[in-house]
């Protein structure tokens, strides 16, 4: 089927009358969460295009990028990690590891935001703050905003979770799970991107 | 049937209302005829365009109207007639972009040798700046800006002493030769326009643009604001006086250098002269 | 009719509505989630009507009403182009039309997420309050320009620069929230929950329209967020993101180095994808208005798809030429010129295709058809004063004066609402039963069709002579003549006019609620799936027990040898009702004399 296809023609007919399903291969939420991925995107892809083209400007001072950011990426890493133990274990049906990795997943996820709290805190006591430079602005926003879409990612992680504590049945949670740890993942990979650009410049 | 009487009366009248408008272009003052040329074209291919369109519509609606006994045709597609009708307007999109590129190449270069002269907005006021004597406008920054030197003048910069500021609405520039007319904002966009000049460039804070004509008409021309800038956006208001090469050295020589306005604070003779 | 089990396609969890709070406040169902969408954009629309009337008022009188001081005339501008654009348009062809017609068009029970649907409309309706409230706080709503260009929209000298740039910033982030909630939903829906034999080659072109229009929103609205969250930064926290060192009032301002175009570069690459989302939605529902009414296939379906997923495309890498005076680098011109008047070709080909599908059909004149013959004629004449300003060195002298303001309003002002007006004479029986009033419907279409006309097609020659936008007065203007001020008189009746005559079309939908023909199920003799619901208005899960299976492409009118004109998509072939078995049947082909001398190409 493609949009070369001539929809009228009885022989096309034949062939469409026969289609059912989805167009994509795919659970109706993670296909929610594909196209969601692609907005997340864009809005970071244009965050950084912004970035770089303030950047061009004269006053632009770069700031001391805070120890503790390589810290929470460790975290970030190892949050993503567990979550995909806990997909593997829901494959297997290992209900406890799944809890596990979960719960793993999870905590180091609040890490990591802890973290990026503790940098900011960091920079304000250097003196760093939002008004004095772009590089500043950019920085606090940029890292709010990641953290936004990770608290976001906690707030489907608290479902998920809460229905495995409450004993549903592992089958029943594979797809929640296996979507939070897609989404895990792909912040951690926009937060690579960011970290990249901010330690960079 | 009305529906058929009107397209019809639409594409006539508008045609009719086109040829017989008392509202059109102000005389061009300015090099960028072309400009006003380009338009006549555009409206001649965009305007057969039009009324093709509309009577074609008008005459399929009476020709193909509701009839109890009569079916339509089955038509899904007609490659050859789609491929024609994409090859005919892109030649026609073609005809109207090739010229109006030339010209903006036109634009875009400013001649060698160009005058150049300043044009500061603020809010809701024109001022201007020559560069004097030595032909050089001295380097100047919005930082600098004080009461004392609305034009933000850098005091260093021997450039600058003899730049001759005009705070006053009313600026003249002489006939026949290119000007660079370069854009500066002390605070929010605003956009230096004269109609029959044609031309128009916005005014950043933060960077200087520019523009280019050849003033061709003399003439007194209403100066306008034309990138909203504020409550005061339509009060925003000046003159541009086109005259000759004499007459205009003799209106600049009234005006004070940089230099001179330094050493007294009070008022050499310009005056604080404000749009409204 | 033969039918399949529901299981064929993945089931809709559907939240069974009990009580009236669930059914019609809370409901999760997407047919009153689209009347919700609807009538809430209606009512924030009414305000941006009578915001531009008022405009009309001060410019056709000057200073006869006192009431309009240059503030309140400022923030009528804001307020009525940003409703217009993003709470009305945007949210009743994505919110209220794409809600009730795709999973109808497309043979599913409910969108896929019926609980994110109902949240949608409800943070939709929260950034509509939030927007409201910018005429209670103190100042005003912002004066800015639907733009919002900074530094000018949170500087002093602005009207609404402390508080009412602010809530809007936050009602358009909250939208931007709302939309992409629904967004997905839609995107979702026509990709995964399409009934059997629902290809997406056999979709009506509205689906098209709205499926593509609601991919750019999800790719452009970021853009938007992103411009406004800086800019709020800008004003609450003094960043200097888009803001340089300025001496505002005779006073340095603690800003510094910032770049005001960047957020015109942000701001339209949001906004130009913004035209196309309004446009595209309407592309598709008129084609299908044209289709139903003319009892005959659209022409050049494929073409047809190809042009809206091409324009959708295009439309990302068109944006700076909104900015060809903005003092960006001028040899950008040259790229965005090109893109821009590139578009034009795809455009123009509907058009064509639009005024094909009359040629040789059997055409019904009643009010839908009237409205989308209305908006071909309105929509090639704004179509046609945008090669004007696409083309960048035409641009500058009409930038920024009433030639620009009539090309976007014929462009996507009125030919868009001819659309809608179009759209819901069309669904009306659908979604309540009742057909609406025909003569009302007439009168409403003569005034506004006529009315329009006679307020734009001048206007495009104030534009010529200089007048600029944006002026709250034109005092003691040498080359403005004074047959101008009498001409944006006539302007202002004609707008008094057809403002008015809406108050016909309110009546219209209330009066036939009640009192309006029974409908029945299919009243215009159309194709499409929303009109073979077994109850009318469809019930909630749409289908009774049984999903509709699908036989054919929407487009089956007046097929040569079928008992009837029109065959629905889910009627299996018969001896009665053919599938077309050669290819080509156009009149070209056959009789390439006919038709050749008056098509309108060039």
């Amino acid at each position: 089927m493609s949009i070369l296809d001539k929809p009228w023609m009885a022989e096309r007919s034949a062939i469409d009358n026969a289609v059912s399903g989805g167009s994509l291969n795919f659970p109706k939420a993670r296909v929610a969460l594909i196209f969601l991925m692609a907005v997340i995107t864009v809005l970071f892809m244009l965050f950084s295009v912004a970035y770089k083209m303030r950047m061009e400007l004269a006053d632009w001072r770069a700031l001391a990028d805070p120890s503790v950011l390589w810290i929470n990426t460790g975290f970030l890493i190892l949050s993503s990690v567990a979550m995909q133990w806990a997909v593997s274990s829901a494959r297997k049906g290992k209900a406890e590891n799944v809890k596990l990795g979960m719960a793993l997943g999870g905590a180091f996820a609040l890490a990591f935001l802890i973290g990026q709290y503790m940098a900011w805190l960091q920079l304000r006591a250097a003196g760093f703050y939002a008004a004095g430079n772009p590089a500043n602005a950019f920085f606090y926003l940029i890292t709010a905003m990641h953290g936004l879409h990770m608290l976001g990612g906690l707030v489907a992680w608290t479902r998920s979770t809460a229905r495995l504590w409450r004993g549903n049945d592992v089958a029943d949670v594979k797809l929640g799970v296996e979507l939070c740890a897609t989404y895990w993942h792909f912040l951690l990979v926009v937060w690579l991107g960011l970290f990249a650009m901010l330690i960079s410049t | 049937m009305a529906i058929v009487i009107v397209l019809v009366l639409m594409a006539v009248g508008s045609v009719l209302f086109h040829i017989w408008t008392p509202w059109w272009f102000t005389e061009v003052a300015s090099n960028w005829g072309a400009i006003d040329e380009l338009i006549v074209f555009t409206f001649a291919i965009t305007g057969f365009v039009f009324v093709a369109v509309v009577l074609f519509t008008a005459y399929a609606i009476y020709k193909f109207r509701y009839k109890e006994d009569r079916r339509a045709d089955y038509e899904p597609e007609n490659k050859k007639l789609e491929f024609w009708l994409t090859v005919v307007t892109a030649i026609g999109v073609m005809a109207l972009l090739a010229p109006g590129l030339a010209v903006w190449a036109d634009f875009v270069t400013v001649p060698e040798g160009a005058e150049e002269f300043e044009v500061v907005g603020e809010q809701w006021n024109w001022t201007f700046r020559f560069p004097g004597a030595d032909g050089k406008l001295g380097t100047a920054d919005v930082a600098n800006i004080t009461y004392d030197n609305p034009f933000g003048m850098n005091a260093d910069d021997p450039n600058g002493q003899d730049d001759v500021l005009i705070e006053d609405y009313e600026v003249h520039l002489p006939i026949g030769s290119p000007i660079k007319v370069l854009l500066r904002s002390k605070d929010v966009l605003h956009d230096f326009w004269v109609p029959q000049f044609r031309a128009k460039m916005d005014l950043v804070p933060g960077l200087e643009s520019h523009f280019w004509f050849t003033p061709t008409r003399e003439g007194t021309f209403d100066l306008l604001c034309a990138e909203l800038c504020g409550v005061g956006h339509y009060t925003m208001r000046g003159k541009v006086t086109i005259e000759s090469e004499e007459a205009f050295k003799a209106w600049l020589a009234a005006y004070p250098t940089y230099a001179e306005t330094v050493p007294a604070p009070s008022d050499t003779g310009g005056g604080a002269a404000s749009g409204q | 009719m033969v039918y399949v089990p529901p299981q064929e396609v993945e089931d809709v969890h559907l939240h069974d509505p009990d009580t009236f709070m669930t059914k019609y406040i809370w409901s999760q169902d997407h047919k009153v989630i689209a009347v919700q969408y609807s009538l809430t954009a209606i009512a924030v629309g009414l305000v941006a009507l009578v915001l531009s009337l008022m405009m009309r008022l001060q410019l056709g009188w000057p200073g006869v009403f006192d009431f309009i001081d240059p503030e309140s005339y400022y923030q009528f501008v804001t307020m009525h182009g940003m409703i217009m654009v993003i709470y009305l348009l945007t949210a009743l062809f994505l919110g209220g039309f794409g809600n009730y017609l795709i999973p109808l068009m497309l043979g599913a029970r409910d969108m896929v997420f019926p609980f994110l649907n109902m949240l949608s409309y409800w943070v939709y309706l929260l950034s509509v309050i939030v927007l409201m409230s910018s005429y209670f706080v103190p100042g005003g709503p912002t004066g800015a320009g639907w733009t919002l260009y900074p530094p000018q929209a949170i500087l002093q000298g602005t009207p609404g620069a402390d508080w009412g740039i602010v809530t809007m910033l936050a009602s358009l982030a909250l939208f931007i929230v709302a939309f992409t909630m629904g967004g997905l939903n839609y995107v979702t829906t026509v990709l995964q929950a399409r009934t059997r034999g629902m290809t997406l080659m056999r979709m009506p072109l509205s689906i098209w329209g709205i499926f593509v229009a609601t991919i750019l929103g999800l790719l452009a609205f970021p853009a938007l967020l992103v411009s406004a969250v800086m800019l709020l930064l800008d004003k609450l926290v003094g960043t200097s993101f888009f803001m340089p060192a300025i001496v505002s009032m005779g006073e340095q301002l603690d800003y510094s180095g910032g770049s005001p175009i960047l957020f015109q570069h942000l701001f339209w690459f949001f906004g130009h994808p913004e035209v196309y989302i309004v446009a595209l939605p309407a592309f598709g529902l008129v084609s299908d208005l044209l289709s139903t009414h003319a009892r005959k296939n659209i022409f050049g379906y494929r073409m047809m798809v190809w042009a809206i997923v091409a324009i959708g495309g295009l439309s990302f890498v068109v944006w700076a030429h909104h900015m060809y005076v903005s003092g960006m680098n001028p040899y950008f011109g040259f790229f965005f010129a090109t893109t821009t008047l590139i578009i034009a070709v795809p455009t123009a080909l509907k058009v064509y295709n639009w005024t094909l599908t009359l040629w040789r059909g059997n055409i019904r004149l009643n009010v839908p058809m009237l409205f989308a013959i209305g908006f071909i004629v309105t929509f090639t004449n704004g179509g046609l004063t945008g090669l004007f300003l696409g083309n960048v060195i035409v641009d500058i002298p009409l930038s920024d004066t009433y030639f620009v303001v009539a090309h976007f309003h014929m462009v996507m002002g009125v030919s868009p609402i001819m659309v809608v007006f179009g759209s819901i004479y069309h669904w009306y029986p659908k979604v309540t039963g009742r057909m609406l009033d025909d003569r009302l419907g007439r009168f409403h279409f003569w005034v506004t069709f006529l009315g329009t006309y006679a307020i734009y097609f001048p206007m495009h020659y104030l534009g010529f002579i200089g007048v600029p936008r944006r002026y709250y007065a034109y005092e003691d203007f040498d080359f403005i003549p004074e047959s101008a001020i009498t001409l944006n008189e006539n302007i202002s009746i004609a707008a008094l006019v057809v403002g008015a005559v809406q108050l016909v079309f309110l009546y219209n939908l209330v009066i036939s609620y009640r009192r309006g023909k029974l409908a029945g199920s299919n009243p215009w003799e159309a194709t499409t799936l929303e009109w073979q619901t077994p109850q009318t208005p469809p019930a909630h899960g749409n289908w009774g027990d049984t999903l509709p299976v699908v036989y054919r492409w929407a487009y089956d009118y007046s097929v040569p040898g079928a008992a009837k004109d029109f065959l629905p998509q889910n009627q299996p072939p018969s001896d009665d009702a053919p599938v077309q078995e050669e290819d080509n049947l156009g009149f070209d082909s056959t009789d390439p004399a006919s038709g050749g001398g008056t098509r309108e190409d060039a």
